[in-house]
C-alpha cells in the first residue's frame, strides 16, 4: 500500500512540473507583457530595462526553473497589472468560484436525480419525453447562451434577479460569502443555474442509466415479489444502489466545474478565479496566468489522487502489480 | 386641532429628511476594472482617469477641455527658461485631513519620476523639482519645452506625510516582487474619497464635503463595478442595475436608444485611426519593399473606399479623416483634412510607377481588441487592395499578441489609432510617431521612417515657447507628414456613452474620458 501510494504521489508530482512546463511554452505565445504595463510615452530604453528588472531576458531553463522554486514555497510572485500578491489575490477570489461550483453541484444533484429516476421509471410518459428533450437542450447549449437567455428573461425582462455581481458579502475571517445576505443569494441564482445546466443532464443521464440497468437486477424482482411497495423499491432500493458513480462522477466534476466557471464568470462578472485568469491573459499577466493553471490543475490531479487512493483502499485489486506479487 | 398640527409638521419633517437621504448615486458600469488605486503603478489611462476623481494634478482640462490652475494658482517660466515657478493654493487638504504644500509637489514628481515608475515617459522633460516656499515648488527641466502643463494635467499629487507613514514613496515594482500600500488605499485632494475597493467587483467613491472648488456635480456616491461582457452590460443598463456606461457596444446602439428609460450619447472620438507603412530594405517575407516609394504607398490610399468603409463597416457614425489629428487638436488646420479620393485605375498606375510586381504579399497587422469594428474594416481594406492586384495577408489577433510583432518590425502593414492623448495636441504624434527612433522620439516609429527635415522641424516645435509659432511649426511638419502620405489617415472612430433617466447630465468628452465631476442626476436634494 505504501509503494502505491509513493508511486501515485510521483505521478501526481510528475504531471504538476509537466503543467508548469506546458504553461511555461503558451506563455512564450501570448506577447509582451511589457507592452502592456507601460504607457504611451515610455521611450524603448524604459521598456527595454522593465524587460530586464521582470526577468523576462533570462533564459528559458533559468525563468522555469525560478518559477516552480517560488511555487514549491507558496510565491507566485506580484501581478503586473494589480501590483498585488498573487496568492492574496487568488486568495480573494476561491471563496466565490467555490460557492458557485458548490451551488451548481448541489442543484445538479437535486434536479438530476429525480429526473433520471422519473425518465427511468415512468419510460414512456410524456414526462419523461419532455425531460429527455429538455436535457437535450441542456447538454447543447453552450453555457454563455444559457447565461445571456437567463439574463434576458430574468434581469431584463421580469427584474427579479440582478444581471451581474455578487451582491453583498460578508466575510468570516478570509472567506467572503455571499450566501448570508439576500442580495448574495439573489445574485448566486442565475450563474448557479447557467453553471449546472449540463451537469443536471450529466446526472439525469446518468442516473437514467444506472437504474434501468438496476431495475432488472434480480433483487429487485425478489423485493416486489415479496410485496415491498413498488416506489419504496424504486427510490430506496434501486437508486441507493445507482448513486456510487453519481458521487464519484460529481467528485470528478467539481474539477471541470472550477475550469469551466471561467465562462460563467464572464458572462455574469462573477469575481472569482476565472474572471481573474480572463483578465490576467487581456493583459499579459504571466504570474496570474501560471498560478491559475498551477492551482486548478493541482485540483484536478489531487482529486484524481484521492479518487484513486480510495479505490485502492476499497478495492485491494488495484494495488500494484508487484503488491500482487508477493501476496 | 393643535395635535393635527403637530403631526403633520413631524409628518413633513419626515418627508423631507427622507428627500434629504435620497442619495444621488451614479452607478458606473464600465467595461473593465481599473488596475490599482495606485494611478502610478500600471501605465494605463483609464486607471488614471478614474483616479483623478480622488488625486489631483498642478493643473487640469476644463469642461472645454482648456487647461486651467487646479492645485497650482499661477505659474511663469524663470528667465532661464527652463525653470518653472507654480505657484499652489493654500488651504487645500488631502483627504486625510493633512494640508497640501510644496513638499507633496516634490515627492509626487520624485515618485512618478522614479526609474521604476511605469509612467515616467509621462513627464519627458523633467530633471528635478525644489521646495522655495511652503507655497511655491519649481520644476526644472532638460531644456526649453511647451508642454510641461499638457504633462501635468495627468500627474497626480499624493500627500507625503501620508506616503512617509506608509512606506510608499517609491511606486511598486513588479520586477522586485514587493506591494505597496498605495495599491489598496487612496488619499487625494479631488472631489471623491474612496469608500472601499473589492477588485473586479466594485469600487466606491463618496463625495468630499471638504473639496476646494465650487463643484459642479450633484452626485453623493459613485460606484464602479466592471461588466466586461457587452452584453450583459446592456441587460444592466436596461434594467437599471448601473445608471452609466462609458462603452455602449455600437451594435445595440439601436436597442439601447429605442428603450424609454436610457439615452446614448453619441460623439466622434478624437482617436484617428492610421494605417503605417513599413520602410525597412525588405518585407517580412525576405521580398524587396516596395513601401519606401512614394507611388507605393499612394498607390495604397487611393485604392481605399473611405466612403464605403464610412458608410457601411462604421455604421455611417465616424468621421473620414484626411489629417492624422482630429478637428479640436491645436495644430490642425482645415487645409490638412483633404482625402484624394478613391480612383482604382490611378492606384494600378502608381503601383506599375512604384515597379510593384502583380499579387505582391506582405502582412496587414491588426488587433481583435483595439479599435472600433477594426477586424471589419481591415478586412474590407485588405480586400480593396486585392482589387488592385496586390495579395495582403491578414493578421487578426490581440493587442498582446501584435505588439511585440509590431515593435520588433516582425510584420509589414498595420493599422494605428492615435488620440494624442495625454497632451492633447498635435506634437504627441509628431514626436511619437512620425519623428525618426532616436531616444524619447519615434516609440511608435514601427515603420522605422526617418526624415530629417520633419525631424528638424519637430524639435524645433518641442523648444518654442511660443504657442503660434510653435502650432505654425507643427502644422508645417503635418504637411509634410500629409505629402510624404507616411502613413494613411482613414477616420476618427465613433464612441458611445449610455445612461438611464434618472441621469440628467453627463457631458460627452472627445478624448472619452468620464468626468463626473460634471455629472447630474434628477431627484435627491
Amino acid at each position: 500500500m505504501i509503494a502505491f501510494l509513493l508511486k501515485r504521489t510521483a505521478n501526481a508530482v510528475f504531471v504538476m512540473l509537466a503543467v508548469a512546463l506546458l504553461a511555461f511554452v503558451i506563455f512564450r505565445f501570448f506577447g509582451d507583457p511589457v507592452e502592456m504595463m507601460v504607457n504611451e510615452q515610455a521611450s524603448l530604453q524604459d521598456r527595454i530595462e522593465l524587460r530586464e528588472r521582470l526577468g523576462l531576458n533570462d533564459g528559458f531553463v533559468t525563468q522555469y526553473t525560478r518559477f516552480v522554486t517560488n511555487a514549491v514555497q507558496g510565491d507566485f510572485g506580484v501581478s503586473y497589472r494589480n501590483q498585488q500578491d498573487v496568492m492574496v489575490l487568488i486568495k480573494e477570489r476561491f471563496p466565490a468560484t467555490f460557492e458557485l461550483v458548490l451551488v451548481a453541484t448541489v442543484i445538479s444533484l437535486v434536479v438530476g436525480i429525480p429526473a433520471g429516476v422519473i425518465t427511468a421509471v415512468y419510460r414512456d410518459s410524456r414526462l419523461a419525453d419532455m425531460l429527455q428533450l429538455g436535457s437535450i437542450i441542456g447538454v447543447s447549449l453552450p453555457s454563455f447562451v444559457v447565461g445571456i437567455l437567463l439574463i434576458l428573461a430574468f434581469s431584463v425582462s421580469l427584474g427579479w434577479l440582478p444581471a451581474f455581481g455578487r451582491g453583498e458579502t460578508v466575510d468570516i475571517g478570509w472567506w467572503s460569502t455571499g450566501l448570508l445576505t439576500p442580495s448574495g443569494r439573489a445574485a448566486l441564482v442565475l450563474p448557479a443555474v447557467s453553471l449546472s445546466t449540463f451537469q443536471v443532464t450529466l446526472v439525469m443521464r446518468l442516473v437514467r442509466a444506472e437504474m434501468l440497468e438496476t431495475l432488472r437486477a434480480d433483487y429487485i424482482k425478489f423485493a416486489r415479489a415479496r410485496g415491498v411497495p413498488t416506489r419504496r423499491v424504486q427510490w430506496r432500493h434501486a437508486l441507493r444502489n445507482c448513486l456510487m458513480p453519481v458521487i464519484t462522477l460529481t467528485g470528478m466534476q467539481i474539477g471541470n466545474l472550477i475550469a469551466f466557471a471561467l465562462v460563467t464568470e464572464t458572462v455574469f462578472q462573477w469575481p472569482g478565479m476565472g474572471m481573474l485568469f480572463i483578465q490576467a491573459v487581456t493583459f499579459v499577466d504571466l504570474p496570474v496566468m501560471a498560478a491559475y493553471l498551477l492551482i486548478v490543475s493541482f485540483i484536478f490531479v489531487a482529486l484524481n489522487t484521492l479518487v484513486d487512493i480510495t479505490y485502492a483502499w476499497v478495492d485491494p485489486r488495484l494495488r500494484d502489480d508487484s503488491a500482487r506479487g508477493n501476496g | 386641532m393643535k395635535i393635527k398640527n403637530v403631526m403633520l409638521a413631524s409628518a413633513a419633517i419626515a418627508a423631507l429628511a427622507g428627500t434629504v437621504q435620497a442619495e444621488n448615486v451614479l452607478k458606473w458600469g464600465a467595461n473593465r476594472d481599473i488596475g490599482s488605486l495606485d494611478p502610478y503603478s500600471f501605465g494605463d489611462s483609464f486607471t488614471i482617469n478614474v483616479l483623478n476623481h480622488v488625486y489631483e494634478g498642478l493643473v487640469r482640462y476644463s469642461r472645454d477641455l482648456k487647461i486651467e490652475p487646479a492645485l497650482a494658482e499661477s505659474w511663469e517660466i524663470l528667465d532661464d527658461q527652463i525653470t518653472w515657478r507654480f505657484k499652489l493654493r493654500e488651504g487645500v487638504t488631502f483627504h486625510n485631513g493633512n494640508p497640501f504644500t510644496a513638499e507633496d509637489v516634490v515627492a509626487s514628481l520624485t515618485r512618478v519620476s522614479d526609474e521604476t515608475s511605469p509612467l515616467k515617459g509621462n513627464l519627458p522633460a523633467y530633471v528635478s523639482s525644489s521646495v522655495v516656499d511652503e507655497y511655491t515648488v519649481d520644476i526644472t527641466l532638460n531644456g526649453t519645452y511647451p508642454l510641461l502643463l499638457n504633462d501635468l494635467t495627468n500627474i497626480h499629487i499624493f500627500d507625503k506625510e501620508w506616503m512617509t507613514e506608509n512606506d510608499a514613496l517609491m511606486p511598486t515594482d513588479a520586477g522586485a516582487g514587493t506591494e505597496g500600500y498605495a495599491t489598496y488605499n487612496a488619499n487625494g485632494t479631488g472631489p471623491f474619497i474612496v469608500e472601499s475597493r473589492q477588485p473586479d467587483a466594485k469600487t466606491v467613491f463618496v463625495v468630499n464635503p471638504d473639496w476646494w472648488d465650487e463643484p459642479q456635480h450633484n452626485l453623493d456616491k459613485i460606484e464602479l463595478t466592471p461588466v466586461n461582457s457587452a452584453a450583459t452590460r446592456v441587460a444592466a443598463l436596461l434594467s437599471g442595475e448601473i445608471s452609466f456606461t462609458n462603452d455602449a457596444p455600437v451594435q445595440d446602439l439601436p436597442r439601447l436608444t429605442a428603450a424609454p428609460n436610457v439615452k446614448v450619447l453619441e460623439g466622434v472620438d478624437l482617436r484617428t485611426v492610421m494605417i503605417g507603412f513599413p520602410f525597412r530594405d525588405t518585407l517580412t517575407n525576405g521580398e524587396p519593399n516596395p513601401f519606401k516609394e512614394k507611388a507605393a504607398r499612394e498607390a495604397l490610399y487611393k485604392a481605399i473606399d473611405l466612403d464605403l468603409i464610412q458608410q457601411k463597416v462604421m455604421r455611417g457614425k465616424s468621421r473620414t479623416a484626411g489629417a492624422t489629428i482630429a478637428p479640436p487638436i491645436p495644430g490642425y488646420v482645415e487645409a490638412l483634412d483633404t482625402v484624394p479620393g478613391y480612383d482604382a485605375e490611378a492606384s494600378k498606375a502608381l503601383l506599375a510607377e512604384a515597379g510593384v510586381p502583380e499579387g505582391m504579399e506582405f502582412e496587414f497587422n491588426c488587433l481583435s481588441d483595439g479599435l472600433v469594428n477594426e477586424e471589419q474594416f481591415c478586412q474590407a481594406i485588405a480586400s480593396m487592395w486585392s482589387r488592385i492586384g496586390l495579395s495582403p495577408k491578414l493578421d487578426v489577433a490581440p493587442r498582446a499578441v501584435q505588439s511585440p510583432k509590431r515593435t520588433n518590425g516582425k510584420t509589414d502593414v498595420y493599422t494605428l489609432g492615435w488620440a494624442t492623448l495625454p497632451l492633447l495636441d498635435s506634437y504627441s504624434p509628431l514626436l511619437q510617431i512620425f519623428h525618426s527612433k532616436t531616444g524619447n522620439a519615434g516609440v511608435f516609429n514601427w515603420g522605422g521612417w526617418s526624415y530629417p527635415e520633419l525631424d528638424a522641424l519637430i524639435d524645433a516645435a518641442g523648444q518654442e515657447l511660443d504657442l503660434e509659432a510653435r502650432l505654425a511649426l507643427q502644422t508645417e511638419a503635418l504637411q509634410m507628414v500629409k505629402d510624404e502620405t507616411i502613413m494613411i489617415p482613414l477616420h476618427q472612430q465613433p464612441m458611445a456613452w449610455a445612461v438611464t433617466e434618472e441621469v440628467t447630465e453627463m457631458p460627452l468628452f472627445p478624448d472619452a474620458k468620464p468626468r463626473l465631476w460634471f455629472a447630474k442626476m434628477g431627484g435627491g436634494s
